[in-house]
């Protein structure tokens, strides 16, 4: 008998260790084909701005910047929305409402991000565009607020990330305060206090699942290409402004790809694709720590 | 899988008659490339589809550079570009690849100026100077010496290009280069250059909706986009001095001196030619293919495609605006046609 | 503790923030209303037989639709699926089984990595693992590409689903005299299955909607083709292709590819949510 639970074991091992074979065939893969940039440019990869094919100069800082501003940008917008959707499905409100909240919610996180872009051009860019002309004088002497309201930039982006990113931290926030235990809340009550400063409390006790909740929407917003390249308009500067065009790292790989001309350019963008799986990595791993983290104290398993 | 046999069983319309009635089996071709030539190559594979329905060629339109990138790369059998080859991207080919035109085309600068309906003329130094970034608002003298009498607004101008590898881009950076030594300088020449403005597009598509959407913009695209989209699109000052408006005639007449000096390998540029009548952003567009090709089959169909295309095919360019090529260059072509192996 | 602050404001901040809470509700579902209002809308003015039936016209003929992008779509899917669920379930199955271990830490860490990788990374992986090799661009990569990112996806949810097997299953069957093997493939799978399949169906929606790994892998075909080997087309490609067109022509189908992508989401994701309901309540939970 335990010969053949040996046996089992391997085979479905083998199976398990496909999963291993492919992370890491996907770094390996990655990191082969991109060496001839890495060579060439070094560590100024990532400090240059100059994004130009014709002179055979690569540098990614431009889209760094913009993956980070945008992804930023739908975190500062999105977070807030997220746990007060967490707060209220768990917390507060009436539990016939409960099951139809959350299942709307998961329809938000299942809708395509290519019906997101087509939704950000038609919709939403006009609807910024408007809102880009109609900013103060005032304001638009910052260096926040400046440029042509072109409707397409990092304002655009930012708001259709966060839309994306709203249903995985609240799916995560809500599971995370599901696992308080309810004797922290009543302890609360009891010393009298509102239903705020209960919750408060018991955000608190979450407080590292919570911040976990938030970094797994940010790695969201990192990997995610469709909608952005979309709206984003393409433009490899580094700019402050939400009004100006700028470019991340998955849109240029979606635009140029298919058409780097030569083994540098194709070696330079597939960099980017390396920078890009390692950046997700690291924040989707923290994340998964923080969560986890948060799990250990607690008796009930938290499912991520 | 029920749903899918349903759909491939039901009638397709001209498009699928069944195959297996005829004698010949199916055949597929997979090309890509340029999207100046899109409009016109789509009818040209939708027509030959339909005279030889086991013949069926995929085209897709991710731009020149795209094309040339998987030629190379061998995952499709032809690319299309409307910017030839350099001679050291022929150098890296895994084996010699011919130039073929098919049609000739313009590129034509497209406008979105918020309360101008006049018809508004381009000189290609200014033209220059609006992509560098040195001209900022539409009411720039420099506009306005051109445009006397119009009445031109204080809006910002918003430079579009394209964000993937592009043979238009080729076309008009050619241009610009010819006119303007501080462009040639600072820009260059390529697929894709290093852009010192404006909002990315992708495809002639990209950049026409983009600028049909965005008021105080400029773009460049191929001409027939600008009319399918009737974008307004300016006249632009030729070697001669006219201000020519983009059409198959003044693009015929573009490459009437080239054609009468053309190289053996067809790769000419046309922009900024001289002649009256002349317009100035015009250019051939090539379909590339191998000469020894290990595909045979599919060189028979490409060869007698080509055969078709260049004498059938060429009826269907003046609908989609573009210009037949020169009887003279169809005879050169068809010569070098021979040298393809097709077996 | 210093003295007790008054009870109004804190009454009153309190309720601000249940307000907070409940606005922040209402912001989240305006979008969505948006955005299902505008997709059914648009879409259904273009949704005709013609649109099923037929494949694309060269622009600006009529008579268009996108019959091969939608058989593409359901190939490419049910590729990935072939992939996906034998070494997914799989997978699932090893995690829960010997979850104490390390190689299990490893593998269920490699299957988190693999779920956050971005999309079009995947893609480059593809390109590089599935078409260059061959010089095709072809229906086997995009499958591998979707593939990919379906086995993590099953591979959690199988293992969550047997961990919730009530344990007296697992040791009533070890009880009996039945193998591991015995005991996992014929009581605990089996116990487990409708989890497993609303995983998969949740998981095949997912990537039915993927569109950059298919980018440079399945690329894209105006005709239908059903071969392996051969570019093909999908629905969220030619959506993204019509939608940056300035074709209006285009533009109404994009709309109506959308509608099409969502309605398969909607479906699924409903189907799933009944299915574990029912689940749960046969369970008790």
């Amino acid at each position: 008998m335990r010969s053949r639970d040996l046996g089992f074991r391997l085979v479905i091992g083998v199976f398990a260790a496909a999963l291993l074979l492919i992370v890491t065939a996907i770094g390996f893969e990655l990191a082969r084909q991109s060496w001839l940039s890495i060579q060439k440019f070094g560590f100024e990869f990532w400090r240059t701005s100059t994004w130009d094919p014709v002179a055979g100069e690569f540098g990614a800082l431009p889209f760094i910047w913009g993956t980070l501003y945008s992804s930023i940008l739908a975190l500062v917008i999105a977070t807030p929305v997220a746990l007060g959707i967490a707060v209220f499905v768990s917390e507060l409100c009436p539990p016939v409402l409960r099951s139809p909240l959350i299942f709307l919610t998961e329809l938000l996180a299942a809708i395509p991000s290519i019906v997101y872009g087509l939704w950000g051009i038609f919709v939403l860019v006009p609807f910024v565009r408007l809102l880009e002309t109609w900013t103060p004088e005032a304001l638009r002497a910052l260096p926040l607020f400046s440029g042509p309201p072109l409707g397409v930039g990092m304002l655009a982006a930012g708001l259709v990330l966060a839309v994306m990113v709203v249903p995985f931290t609240s799916a995560v926030a809500r599971e995370v305060l599901k696992t308080v235990p309810t004797t922290q809340r009543e302890a609360a009550y009891a010393l009298g206090a509102t239903r705020f400063e209960a919750i408060r409390a018991a955000m608190f006790y979450a407080r590292t699942g919570i911040v976990g909740a938030i970094m797994l929407g940010f790695g969201r917003a990192l990997g995610e290409t469709m909608a952005v390249t979309m709206v984003i308009g393409n433009n490899p500067q580094v700019s402050l402004s939400l009004f100006a065009p700028q470019y991340t790292m998955s849109a240029v790989i979606a635009n140029e790809f298919t058409e780097a001309t030569d083994e540098l350019y194709l070696s330079a963008l597939v960099e980017i694709g390396l920078v890009l799986f390692i950046i997700t990595l690291l924040v989707n791993g923290l994340s998964r720590a923080l969560i986890w983290t948060m799990a250990r104290r607690v008796p009930s398993k938290v499912t991520a | 899988m029920v749903a899918t046999v349903v759909l491939t069983a039901c009638g397709g319309g001209t498009q699928q008659p069944a195959a297996t009635q005829n004698a010949s089996p199916t055949i597929q071709i997979n090309g890509a490339g340029a999207t100046f030539p899109y409009p016109i190559y789509s009818k040209w594979f939708a027509e030959y589809n339909t005279l030889h329905p086991n013949v069926r060629i995929n085209y897709q339109s991710i731009g020149s550079g795209g094309g040339i990138r998987q030629l190379l790369n061998q995952t499709v059998f032809f690319g299309a570009t409307d910017g030839p080859m350099t001679d050291e991207q022929l150098k890296s080919a895994p084996g010699p690849i011919r130039h073929l035109p098919t049609v000739l085309g313009a590129v034509v600068p497209v406008y979105n100026v918020p309360g101008v309906t006049d018809e508004l003329k381009f000189s290609g130094p200014v033209l220059a100077d609006l992509y560098l970034g040195k001209v900022k608002t539409w009411n720039d003298p420099a506009i306005a010496k051109l445009n006397p009498g119009v009445k031109l607004p204080a809006t910002d101008i918003t430079i579009v290009h394209r964000s993937d590898g592009s043979g238009t881009t080729y076309i008009f950076m050619d241009y610009l280069s010819k006119v303007s030594p501080e462009f040639k300088t600072k820009v260059g020449v390529n697929t894709s250059v290093n852009w010192p403005v404006g909002v990315g597009g992708k495809g002639n598509e990209g950049v026409s909706g983009l600028v049909s959407q965005t008021p105080g913009s400029i773009g460049y695209v191929e001409l027939i986009y600008a009319l399918q989209t009737k974008i307004p699109f300016g006249t632009v000052q030729n070697a001669a001095g006219e201000f020519v408006k983009a059409s198959v005639d003044s693009v015929t007449k573009a490459a009437a001196a080239a054609a009468a000096n053309m190289p053996s390998d067809f790769r000419v540029s046309i922009t900024n030619a001289e002649g009256a009548g002349s317009y100035p952003i015009s250019s051939f567009t090539w379909i590339l293919l191998y000469e020894n090709p290990t595909d045979k089959a599919a060189a028979k169909v490409m060869v007698d495609f080509m055969h078709w295309a260049l004498t059938d095919g060429q009826k269907y360019a003046a609908d989609l605006g573009y210009a037949p090529l020169p009887d003279s260059v169809v005879k050169l072509e068809e010569a070098a046609l021979q040298k393809i192996k097709v077996s | 503790m210093n003295s007790v602050p008054t009870a109004a404001p804190r009454k009153i901040l309190s309720a601000l923030f249940v307000g907070a809470c409940a606005l922040s509700v209402a912001l989240a579902l305006v979008p969505l209303a948006f955005i299902m209002f505008f997709v059914v809308s648009q879409g259904i003015q273009s949704l005709n037989l013609d649109f099923f039936i037929h494949d694309p016209r060269p622009v600006g003929e009529p008579g268009g639709g996108m019959r091969n992008a939608i058989v593409g779509t359901l190939m490419l899917t049910g590729l990935a699926a072939a992939i996906a669920v034998p070494i997914g379930v799989v997978s699932g199955v090893y995690l829960s089984e010997y979850r104490g271990t390390r190689f299990a830490s490893a593998v269920r860490f490699a299957a988190d990595t693999l779920n956050g990788v971005p999309s079009i990374v995947i893609g480059v992986f593809a390109y590089g693992v599935a078409v260059l090799p061959f010089r095709h661009f072809s229906m086997l990569a995009g499958g591998l590409a979707l593939g990919i990112m379906m086995i993590p996806l099953i591979a959690r949810t199988t293992e969550e689903l047997l961990l919730l097997v009530p344990n007296a299953l697992r040791e009533g069957a070890l009880a009996l005299g039945a193998t591991r093997a015995k005991a996992v493939m014929t009581v605990l799978v089996p116990a487990a299955l409708p989890g497993i399949i609303t995983g998969v169906v949740l998981a095949l929606a997912r990537v039915a909607g993927e569109t950059a790994p298919l980018l440079f892998t399945s690329f894209g075909n105006p005709f239908l083709s059903t071969s392996l080997t051969q570019p093909v087309s999908s629905i969220t490609v030619q959506v993204f292709t019509y939608a940056i067109s300035p074709y209006e022509d285009w533009h109404r189908q994009a709309w109506a590819g959308a509608l099409v992508l969502v309605s398969i989401v909607l479906i699924c994701s409903v189907a799933a949510r009944l299915a574990t309901n029912r689940v749960a309540r046969i369970r008790g939970h």
